[in-house]
């Protein structure tokens, strides 16, 4: 259709110009709208709509000042995206105690940009110390560089690791029109099709599947459904659902693709078992000939020099990598070290539902905690070798020795 | 929102085709009306304060709605939005007000003297009596769109305004934000408090956005007259008490009504009302008179009559449980309302709602007595 292939051509010379000015301020824009509107926005100074967050908990709400509003509010991205976008889903939500969330999204890519003022101190806090101003991310998707990379499968049930990438030219998910979400399913399943050999495989969207599909999905604990979570849907992302959503995944079911859910793309490669070399190989492999498949036909992805792969939510940035293990630690999990040990190893535990479930029995699921600062097969060696201690630890507790905590893993925040 | 789909000139980039919804499983009013021809040429427009097609129709295309209940789907973000795009909302409103057509002009009686009786219905099946609407104030964005700054002033605006109400009026604003423990208790034990909407239908539309910023509960000393400002729209204004005196219900609802009216007015501002929709308020079916009253009436027997709905449809009125809308009955109790919002005065649809409870009262005593209804039936009104 005429249409879509103007967009497309819109999209490859937006990504050509985006490349070339890296690392540079993208154009801010004022709201550009009617006079009424204007008006309005005169007889209501920042002051009149700063939000009361004397409540909050969050990364936003520890950043945020008059000051920031005041100079943010009245901007906008090329796309017309705003603070009071960005910053809804945190307003809304005033978080936990114990839990401290981001609280602010993404719109589009510019959104990093143009809203820096905000985003650098947010990323700061939840990125234990990184600067965007002034640090550069590294990326390596050389999986061959993974050592040890085969766990005892006595204790590791499963591997996984998971990311996200965006479509660069296209608004993310709070933000995109149904157009662009619709632009996004076509660009990633048609690159998809082209996917060969053990990658092949084929794509359900969520909206047209079968009982019977959607059951054998739910069984294969692929199916992701409509967000509930009060911090996603605050956002906007959930709108129009399931217009143009949709989940891939290989004939082999350990490559699996989901669309349009709180990013663009999350790429997930996983398997029964402990060998999580191969499940990086597959990814790493996957990722190079996705992104190969796109640039084909003029798309790229988001990313840049300062914070790597551009995603929703910006504690997804840099490499948007959680790679992790299902794994029994019976011994260990109950021991008072065990919370200092994952720490030091910079691991997280989490129950096997995945984030804010509670663990099943014995079996927690344990993955990095960073997502950016640090490369790829970094963090996937950080897993392994934390995740082999952690074996260690449970056999010698086995065998009634005693168990050491390692030393801490250095980051940037001393 | 404020923000939210106003980047419409970017999407006009965008063929009509590739952003028209997809509604195949729809079932609400915006849904049935809507058609790519008007969705073209609605698309490019929006309202003075930003307020754009797809803003009006985003819960409704969140929310496909159920096979049995045909929801509205579709919300107004500014007076100007049934103005603006009316090639869509004429027609919604059409649908969901039994035909009220686009050049019909609606009545507004809030002269509570004018009801005939009332005062009589039978305490020991009338159980309580209610009547509530709500009012929006000129030159405020409505709850779906409004800033955080200009849902403020519409609450310092409205607390101002109440604080001046005296007598048996005079009364309390308690801010959700500021409640203390032992209030919120009381507002809950009360019947009085609303929470944050957990309704999709709501949520989808953004008027739960910084909740509970500029929400608050405003209610006499007697609590029998209470204001609920910012939740569904600018104001809800409500009269109760228990039993079965509609008529000194409505007589204070009246009152109090054109009192807050008044004291507005003298500070410059009026509530949102035109010749042919009455009323404006956030949702089409609330237009004209936006008025709900009812009664929580025992009808054990008469629930479980073959009858019943079709008694229910004659005399214009609706059922449903005592937690309100889409809930069930408890114990034979029924909430028991007028159906219709628009193309009736205040006055008509109160004295529909005490006509018809007390001949459903007369009904179930029948059925009690084991006697036939035959008689009684009503023709349709």
């Amino acid at each position: 259709m005429a249409n879509s292939f103007t967009r497309m051509i819109t999209g490859r010379n937006t990504a050509v110009l985006m490349a070339m000015g890296a690392g540079t301020l993208a154009t801010t824009f004022l709201l550009s709208d009617n006079n009424a509107a204007a008006e309005r926005r005169r007889f209501y100074p920042p002051s009149a709509d700063y939000p009361d967050l004397r409540k909050h908990n969050n990364c936003m709400a520890a950043a945020l000042s008059p000051t920031i509003y005041a100079h943010l509010r009245d901007k906008a991205t090329p796309n017309n995206w705003t603070l009071d976008q960005c910053i809804q889903t945190g307003v809304d939500n005033p978080g936990h105690p114990f839990i401290k969330t981001v609280g602010m999204v993404a719109g589009d890519e510019e959104s990093y940009e143009v809203f820096a003022e905000l985003f650098d101190p947010v990323i700061k806090d939840r990125h234990n110390g990184y600067d965007p101003r002034t640090m550069k991310h590294p990326t390596d998707l050389e999986a061959s560089k993974i050592t040890s990379g085969m766990f005892d499968e006595r204790y590791v049930l499963s591997s996984r690791v998971r990311t996200g990438r965006s479509i660069r030219g296209l608004s993310l998910p709070p933000a995109c029109t149904r157009s662009e979400r619709r632009e996004v399913e076509r660009v990633v399943v048609t690159a998809l099709s082209g996917l060969k050999g053990d990658l092949a495989g084929r794509y359900y969207s969520l909206g047209e599947m079968t009982d019977t599909e959607q059951q054998q999905l739910i069984d294969e604990h692929f199916l992701f459904d409509k967000p509930v979570s009060p911090l996603l849907t605050a956002a906007g992302m959930a709108r129009d659902w399931p217009d143009a959503r949709g989940i891939w995944h290989n004939n082999g079911k350990n490559f699996l693709i989901w669309i349009n859910e709180e990013d663009h793309t999350r790429i997930i490669s996983m398997e029964k078992g402990g060998n999580m070399k191969r499940v990086f190989e597959r990814f790493c492999r996957g990722l190079k000939q996705v992104e190969h498949l796109i640039q084909e036909r003029g798309w790229e992805f988001m990313w840049n020099e300062r914070l790597g792969y551009i995603l929703t939510c910006p504690s997804n940035l840099g490499t948007g990598l959680r790679a992790g293990v299902h794994i029994r630690l019976p011994l260990l999990s109950k021991d008072p070290r065990f919370k200092k040990i994952l720490e030091n190893l910079r691991l997280q535990k989490r129950g096997t539902g995945g984030v804010d479930t509670a663990a099943t029995g014995d079996t927690v699921d344990i993955s990095n905690l960073d997502r950016l600062g640090k490369s790829e097969v970094e963090l996937v060696q950080l897993v392994v070798d934390g995740v082999n201690y952690l074996i260690e630890c449970e056999k010698r507790l086995e065998r009634g020795q005693d168990i050491k905590i390692p030393s801490p893993i250095s980051q940037f925040r001393k | 929102m404020p923000f939210g789909n106003t980047h419409n000139q970017a999407k006009l980039k965008f063929s009509s085709e590739q952003e028209y919804p997809d509604l195949s499983k729809h079932n609400n009013h915006m849904a049935k009306v809507l058609t790519p021809a008007i969705y073209e040429r609605l698309r490019s427009k929006e309202t003075p304060s930003g307020f754009t097609l797809d803003d009006v129709i985003q819960t409704g295309v969140d929310n496909p709605g159920h096979p049995f209940i045909m929801t509205v789907g579709c919300v107004a973000g500014d007076e100007e939005t049934y103005e603006v795009f009316k090639e869509l909302l004429d027609p919604v409103i059409e649908a969901r007000h039994g035909g009220y057509k686009p050049t019909d002009k609606h009545k507004t009686d809030l002269n509570s003297g004018n009801l005939k009786g009332g005062d009589d219905l039978d305490p020991d099946y009338v159980l309580s009596s209610r009547v509530r609407t709500g009012r929006s104030i000129r030159g405020f964005c409505l709850p779906p769109h409004c800033s955080r700054g200009e849902r403020r002033a519409v609450e310092k605006l409205s607390v101002e305004a109440l604080a001046s109400l005296s007598g048996d009026l005079k009364g309390k604003y308690y801010a959700l934000k500021n409640m203390t423990d032992a209030e919120q208790q009381q507002l809950i034990d009360d019947h009085f408090l609303f929470d944050k909407p957990v309704s999709p239908l709501l949520l989808a539309s953004g008027m739960a956005r910084d909740w509970p910023d500029g929400r608050g509960i405003w209610h006499n000393d007697n609590k029998t007259f209470l204001v609920w400002v910012n939740e569904e729209d600018h104001l809800r204004v409500i009269s109760m008490q228990k039993g079965g005196n509609m008529k000194e219900v409505f007589d204070r609802f009246c009152t109090g009504l054109t009192k807050i009216e008044t004291l507005f007015k003298e500070r410059g501002h009026a509530f949102m009302w035109n010749e042919h929709l009455g009323y404006v308020l956030t949702c089409p079916s609330n237009l004209g008179t936006g008025l709900r009253a009812g009664v929580h009436v025992k009808l054990p027997n008469m629930s479980k009559n073959a009858k019943f709905e079709e008694v229910l449809t004659k005399l214009r009125l609706q059922k449903r449980g005592t937690g309100g809308v889409d809930t069930a009955a408890v114990g034979g109790v029924f909430d028991i309302s007028n159906a219709d919002r628009i193309g009736f005065s205040e006055v008509e649809l109160v004295q529909m709602v005490v006509d018809g409870v007390k001949l459903l009262v007369e009904m179930e005593k029948r059925l009690e007595k084991g006697q036939s209804i035959d008689d009684l039936m009503p023709a349709q009104k």
